[in-house]
Order: C-alpha cells, then sequence, then structure tokens
C-alpha cells in the first residue's frame, strides 16, 4: 500500500466548492504547504472548518473562500489575522461563527455519523441571532431541558499537518498537543496528509511511537512528504513560529503584492528556500507562552 | 518597597482574591495581569488551584512572566486544548478574561464591533466565551475602564451570556469580580446590577461613573487594599521578576 502524493496530486484530487476542515490551531502545525498549494489553484468557493490562523488568512488573500465556520482567527502571539480582518470588515466572506467547544462538537458529531450532538453552549449568546440554522432540542428526561442542537460538520476534506508518516498513512504526531486533528480526519471523507518526515513502518518506533499515532490509517487518503511544511507555523518539536515572516505576511495586508511575489507561486522547495532555507527554519526556537 | 506600589500591582493583588474560594479547579488568567493574578491566587489564596504554563501542561507552580530558564520544569499533568474543553464543560474551571466590551447584564464581547456582516472592527472571534461563560465561573479585568468598554445598551455582539440569561447555565453562571484601572466590582448590585466594591488611590466616583455607560451600583466608597508584603515580593521576585506587568499601564 502506498499513499504518498505530490502536492499537485492532492490539489486534483479537491474541487471548488468543497468543504474543507484544517487542522493544527491558530498559528500552531498547519498544513500550510497544501495550503499554498490551493492558493496557486484555481479552486474556489470553499468552505473552511478551522481553528483558525494564517491557513484561514491566507486562504482569505487569495479569495478562494466562500464561507468560514470558526471560533477564532488568530497569529497567537499576533493576536488578530490581518487578511481575515479585511475579509470580514469588507463583507467578502459568510461566517458561521461558532464557540470552540461547539467546532469540536460539531466534528464529533460528523465523526460518530450523528445528525448532531446536544449543548448547552450558545445559550444566552449571540451565536444563535447569528446562525439562525442553529436549532434546539428538548431533553426527553424529566429535566426536559432546552438545549442547542449542534449539527455535524461533515467535511469533504480534511488537510492535516503531523510529525511523521509512513507510506501507509500510519502517522504520528509528536508535538504536545494533537489538537482536533482526529475529529477533523474522522469526520472527512477524504484526509490529506503533510508530513515532516516519510518514514519507513520500522522508524515509527514500535510500542512506544504508537502513542503519538492519533488516527487510524484507515482514515487517511493520502500523504504527501513535505518537511518544514508547516512554515510560517509551528511544528512542536522540530520548529516555532517564524514570528519575522508572521509579521511581513501580517503587515502585507495593506498590500499584498509584494509579500505575493517573494512568497507565492513557488514550489515547496522554492518557497523553503525564499524564507530562509531549511536550516534556518530547523533553528527557530519553540515558543513559550 | 511599599511607597512605590504600582498600579498594575494594585490590580494583581485585587484580582488575585478572585480564586480564593473555588478549592481544587482550574485557575486561568488569560493576559498579563490576571496570569500573574492567577499565579499569586496560587502561592497565597488557594495553594490547591490547578493552573497551565500557557500551552499544554499542568504545573505544580505558576510559571513566571517572560523569558523563562529552560531549567523551569514544575510539570503536575496533561492539559491539552481538548481537555480544557472536557474540564470546563463540567464546571471545574474559573477564568479571569479581558473582553473588549461589557454591559449591564455582564455579557461580554470579543467577537466584532458594529454591524455584524461588515464589522467596523473584527476581532477574534467569540473563542471559548459561549462556553465558558455558561459552564463555570468567570472574572474580569478591564484596563482601560470607558464607555467604550463599559456600554451603554448591550454590547455589540454577545460572546459571553450575561445575568440577564442566567436561568439558562444550570446554575453555573457567575461573573465573580471585575477588576479594571479604576476600582474593584461586582454584579452583586440590585437584580444583578454592576456594584462598586472599592475604588484604587486616586481614582473617584465621578471617575467611574464618568466612564461606565450604564446605571452603577455605589454600595461602598473604599479604598483598593494595598497588596501585602508579601503579595509584593511574589509579584516582583517570583512571578515577574522582569517587570513585565508595568507594561500595562506604562508606569
Amino acid at each position: 500500500m502506498d499513499k504518498v502524493l505530490t502536492h499537485d496530486a492532492v490539489i486534483n484530487d479537491l474541487s471548488s466548492g468543497m468543504t474543507i476542515g484544517i487542522g493544527g490551531w491558530g498559528a500552531r502545525r498547519k498544513p500550510m504547504s497544501l495550503i499554498r498549494a490551493i492558493c496557486q489553484s484555481d479552486l474556489k468557493d470553499l468552505t473552511l472548518v478551522s481553528y483558525g490562523g494564517p491557513d484561514v488568512g491566507l486562504l482569505c488573500a487569495h479569495k478562494k473562500v466562500k464561507k468560514l465556520i470558526f471560533g477564532f482567527v488568530s497569529l497567537d502571539m499576533i493576536p488578530l489575522e490581518a487578511h481575515f480582518r479585511v475579509s470580514r470588515q469588507n463583507n467578502e466572506i459568510e461566517v458561521m461563527e461558532l464557540d470552540e467547544g461547539m467546532v469540536q462538537w460539531g466534528l464529533r458529531a460528523a465523526a460518530m455519523d450523528l445528525p448532531f450532538l446536544p449543548t448547552r453552549v450558545g445559550l444566552g449568546t449571540d451565536v444563535l441571532t447569528h446562525n439562525p440554522e442553529l436549532k434546539f432540542v428538548t431533553s426527553p428526561y424529566s429535566d426536559e431541558e432546552n438545549l442547542v442542537a449542534m449539527p455535524a460538520l461533515n467535511l469533504d476534506v480534511a488537510l492535516l499537518h503531523v510529525n511523521k508518516s509512513d507510506e501507509k498513512g500510519n502517522t504520528q504526531i509528536v508535538g504536545p498537543d494533537p489538537f482536533f486533528d482526529e475529529l477533523f480526519a474522522r469526520a472527512a471523507t477524504k484526509t490529506f496528509i503533510s508530513s515532516e518526515e516519510l518514514v519507513s513502518t520500522q522508524e515509527l518506533g514500535g510500542k512506544e511511537g504508537a502513542i503519538f499515532n492519533r488516527f487510524e490509517r484507515s482514515l487517511v487518503t493520502g500523504v504527501v512528504h513535505s518537511a518544514f511544511g508547516a512554515h510560517p507555523t509551528s511544528c512542536a518539536p522540530n520548529y516555532g513560529f517564524d514570528m519575522k515572516h508572521l509579521k511581513e505576511y501580517s503587515d502585507a495586508a495593506k498590500s499584498f503584492e509584494e509579500y505575493s511575489s517573494k512568497y507565492m507561486n513557488k514550489t515547496h522547495e522554492e518557497y523553503i528556500d525564499s524564507v530562509g532555507g531549511s536550516e534556518a527554519i530547523k533553528n527557530i526556537p519553540l515558543p513559550q507562552f | 518597597m511599599s511607597d512605590s506600589i504600582s498600579l498594575a500591582e494594585i490590580c494583581i493583588s485585587a484580582a488575585s482574591k478572585a480564586w480564593k474560594d473555588d478549592g481544587e479547579i482550574l485557575a486561568t488568567g488569560i493576559g498579563l495581569i490576571p496570569r500573574i493574578a492567577a499565579g499569586l491566587a496560587k502561592l497565597t489564596q488557594n495553594p490547591d488551584l490547578m493552573m497551565t504554563d500557557g500551552e499544554t501542561y499542568l504545573i505544580s507552580e505558576p510559571a513566571p512572566m517572560g523569558k523563562r530558564d529552560v531549567s523551569y520544569d514544575q510539570v503536575e499533568g496533561y492539559m491539552s486544548y481538548s481537555r480544557v474543553f472536557d474540564n470546563l464543560w463540567g464546571g471545574k474551571r474559573h477564568a479571569m478574561v479581558t473582553p473588549t466590551q461589557i454591559d449591564c447584564f455582564g455579557q461580554t464581547n470579543i467577537s466584532a464591533i458594529g454591524d455584524y456582516t461588515s464589522p467596523k472592527v473584527q476581532l477574534l472571534g467569540v473563542r471559548g466565551f459561549p462556553g465558558n461563560f455558561i459552564n463555570h465561573k468567570n472574572s474580569i479585568f478591564i484596563p482601560n475602564h470607558s464607555v467604550k468598554t463599559f456600554v451603554n445598551g448591550e454590547v455589540d455582539m454577545v460572546s459571553g451570556m450575561g445575568y440577564k440569561n442566567k436561568q439558562l447555565s444550570n446554575g453555573k453562571f457567575e461573573i465573580k469580580v471585575v477588576v479594571t484601572n479604576l476600582g474593584v466590582f461586582d454584579f452583586n448590585g440590585t437584580d444583578n446590577s454592576l456594584q462598586l466594591l472599592s475604588l484604587h488611590p486616586g481614582a473617584s466616583v465621578d471617575d467611574v461613573k464618568l466612564n461606565t455607560g450604564f446605571e452603577i451600583s455605589i454600595s461602598s466608597e473604599t479604598i483598593t487594599p494595598m497588596p501585602s508584603e508579601e503579595e509584593l515580593i511574589l509579584i516582583r521576585e517570583v512571578l515577574d521578576p522582569q517587570g513585565i506587568r508595568n507594561s500595562i499601564f506604562g508606569e
């Protein structure tokens, strides 16, 4: 079994109008090389589900987004995501704004093949005002409590970045927080992985390594070997945020042309060279919070 | 030492009392002053508190602000985001947060300012506010007490629920304390209105009224207690030895 693909092969498997879930969290472990490949493609009218960072911002800057399902968009140390803000403030994208936990609940419902999961979260807030499609469910038990029926967030595709994978799609996320990548994989019809390292099954480290295998390979459609593929986001323990680059990216919301000519429309290898090369990224320290 | 106490230190000391009676729960201080205050609470008011390193691990001693020595390692447990969600849905948490707007009902906004369709100012998004406020106790720190933060009418996008919807929270909604640059407040005035508990040195009742966009109960005009000598030593030497706290008010 060989699931290894190129960036281009993944893009060829996507279509305009799809709902795409993106793993990671804020400026942490985002599948940025796949995101840049989408930006450089003809794909459009995408619905994104994300704990958003520069993945959302870059796709907004390239006008790829029809609708965003989100709880936040942030670059962590730079709290507000400038490109996303421009899109919102100019009313260029539809939004379904949810509590972070409601996003998790929607993915979990999809992962469990359920139409919804009940929750109190959202009650008493304008999340309900601005998402009139959210409906309610009354507890069938004696409490008869009225709850939000958080609908399943079914994904056509999930895009995730991991530390290690073999060619069969046995993946490992060895950074301290796996975030909600497992649920994205389970909520999606197809999951494409970009991986820092492509290793043999033996090199995954046996029982000790298997603790970091967060979801099973049957969920994985394809694997792209993408060393430093999360740049400029962090990929613990391999490298931290590229703060200098994130600042330059953020400032580019005023005028995107210079940033675009320096860093976009390149192969992944050319991109890595354009941001200082693999040695420089390897030396970016992990952030302290 | 005590003749040069800063406003940041007064706020940290006052805010640390928020977690005093919480027992063994997760204390989360988001932002500079709330984070130092949570640490101070653990070192003085409530040693049973759990807290994280700001990322993924539970730590037995509060992590100092700023660049830490790599030798700092007080890990006692694990707290990924997934586990934070599980924890907070069970109610065993008390967070202190800084919303961009707050109203007379204690409703909070970190999502967007102005018309929702094309906001004047897009902020973070509601993040975890809807879940936090309906599931567990929260406190508020506001560094810039003004009519722009304490708004007239309701906040532009209700991210955290308020007292007018308290009955929806299965008894768990509570705003314990509100600390600002002017004083200390809670929502235990008549019909859960905002009430002044104490004024920081130099602030007046008129300052508070002028800078609050709604009616406020004045139950007391006492002065906020100064940090104790012990608290000052912990703030200055243990929790924030680099003095990062002083940037919040430009002190």
